[in-house]
């Protein structure tokens, strides 16, 4: 870091862990993460951009190369899907799903730059105080798995009826006897709270942790050479390992929503 | 951990997101997949349904040929037996031709031998009456035959 002899590592940890953000209201949650967002939208646009323009071009015949790798990926997603959910996928569930992967798994890839050389461009141009993760902002990893967990209780309501939605809360999985009816809407109303938690903390404890190690690793180059190269040898390690992390993460963030999706549409 | 608004713009763009994929990117590859599909699975089923053909052409090419096989033997025994046949004719033709061309030398090789014959029988007569004339021209005289011509005088 530039700033030289105030540099300590609480405040290098901090600096990089800090949002930019902007407030629009009075209050905590007036406030907007503008990096997460600008980031997310620009990954999200870039990517969903790219599939589309190639999918104007898809041919049925011979597909080029550009087409045969966007067809993999979809042919993946189906894959899994259609292993999961049992349905006219193709309208909405594995769609989501490939966004769902696509996105999650770009915004999770931003942890391979460099944090202080995206650090020193941005700073560069003005912007200090920039989180290039988006899924490392549990803001984002929410929102995803709320609007899941909306979507799970829409196809709930949607494939049951409201009647049989709330039937399902009082009588399973125990038993429809009244005795049972709140141990059961207990264990429902557990599952509903535990499910966008689980599903979103997730994601964000994998990335949030990815990070810091990132960032304890960068923090050892200021101990001198030996920190430096030791730094730079254990940060390319766990670079590495972190491919794994990222699409794995991407991966079961994936498979998650395809499973809370298929469960909405199946009746117990 | 600061929830805060960010949370909401982040879903919103998700809805977005999802949409947009729902709506412009997974039914046209869908289709052009599955067009795909389609037209691979009919060029196999093509495929197995030509080799299915040739498959017979080539029975019935073997059974073909086979037939032809056995009918230019069938031919081909005929003709021989048909050759051997006209030599054999030609043989007793030219037989019974010989025995009439003998026939007839023979028949004219007596006509001729009768013909000589008879010949000598005329010349023979004649030869006779010559040799007789010479012998007698030396033979006859007047007192040798005298009894034989009183005789005959006598009888006159």
């Amino acid at each position: 870091m530039a700033a030289g002899a105030e540099l300590t590592p609480t405040s290098y940890i901090t600096h990089h862990l800090g949002f930019l953000q902007k407030p629009v209201g009075t209050g905590d949650f007036w406030v907007l993460h503008v990096d997460t967002i600008v980031t997310s939208i620009i990954l999200g646009v870039l990517a969903f951009g790219f599939l589309w323009w190639v999918v104007r071009g898809a041919t049925a015949g011979v597909p080029n190369r550009r087409q045969a790798f966007v067809e993999l990926a979809i042919e993946f997603v189906d894959d899994q899907v259609k292993g999961i959910f049992h349905g006219d996928r193709h309208s909405f569930v594995a769609p989501a799903a490939l966004t769902v992967f696509v996105w999650v798994l770009l915004m999770n890839a931003m942890d391979f730059l460099p944090v202080d050389i995206v650090a020193k461009v941005l700073g560069a141009v003005g912007l200090h105080e920039w989180r290039m993760v988006p899924t490392a902002d549990v803001n984002t990893t929410f929102a995803l798995a709320l609007a899941v967990w909306f979507l799970m209780i829409f196809y709930s309501v949607k494939v049951k009826g409201l009647g049989g939605w709330i039937h399902e809360l009082f009588c399973s999985p125990f038993g429809s006897n009244p005795l049972l009816w709140p141990a059961n809407f207990l264990l429902n109303v557990i599952e509903y709270v535990s499910k966008p938690l689980s599903h979103s903390l997730r994601l964000y404890g994998n990335m949030y942790a990815g990070e810091i190690i990132f960032l304890l690793l960068g923090l050892w180059a200021a101990t001198g050479l030996a920190g430096t190269v030791f730094g730079a040898i254990l940060g390319a390690g766990w670079a590495i390992f972190h491919i794994l992390i990222v699409v794995l993460q991407a991966f079961i963030f994936m498979m998650l929503t395809v499973v809370y999706l298929a469960m909405a549409h199946e009746s117990h | 951990m600061n929830i805060n608004l960010t949370l909401i713009s982040q879903a919103v763009a998700f809805a977005i997101f999802i949409w947009f994929t729902v709506r412009f990117v997974w039914p046209p590859l869908r289709n052009a997949i599955e067009t795909r599909q389609k037209t691979i699975a009919d060029g196999l089923a093509a495929a197995e349904r030509g080799k299915h053909d040739l498959e017979l052409a080539a029975r019935r090419s073997a059974d073909v040929l086979r037939e032809t096989k056995d009918k230019s033997a069938e031919l081909l025994t005929q003709a021989e037996r048909r050759a051997q046949q006209i030599v054999e004719d030609a043989k007793a033709a030219a037989r019974v031709e010989a025995d009439k061309v003998i026939a007839s030398a023979k028949a004219e090789i007596d006509q001729e031998a009768e013909r000589a014959k008879q010949h000598l029988r005329e010349r023979v007569a004649e030869l006779a009456v010559a040799g007789a004339e010479k012998i007698l021209r030396r033979e006859v005289n007047a007192t040798a035959h005298a009894d034989m011509l009183s005789a005959l005088k006598q009888e006159l």
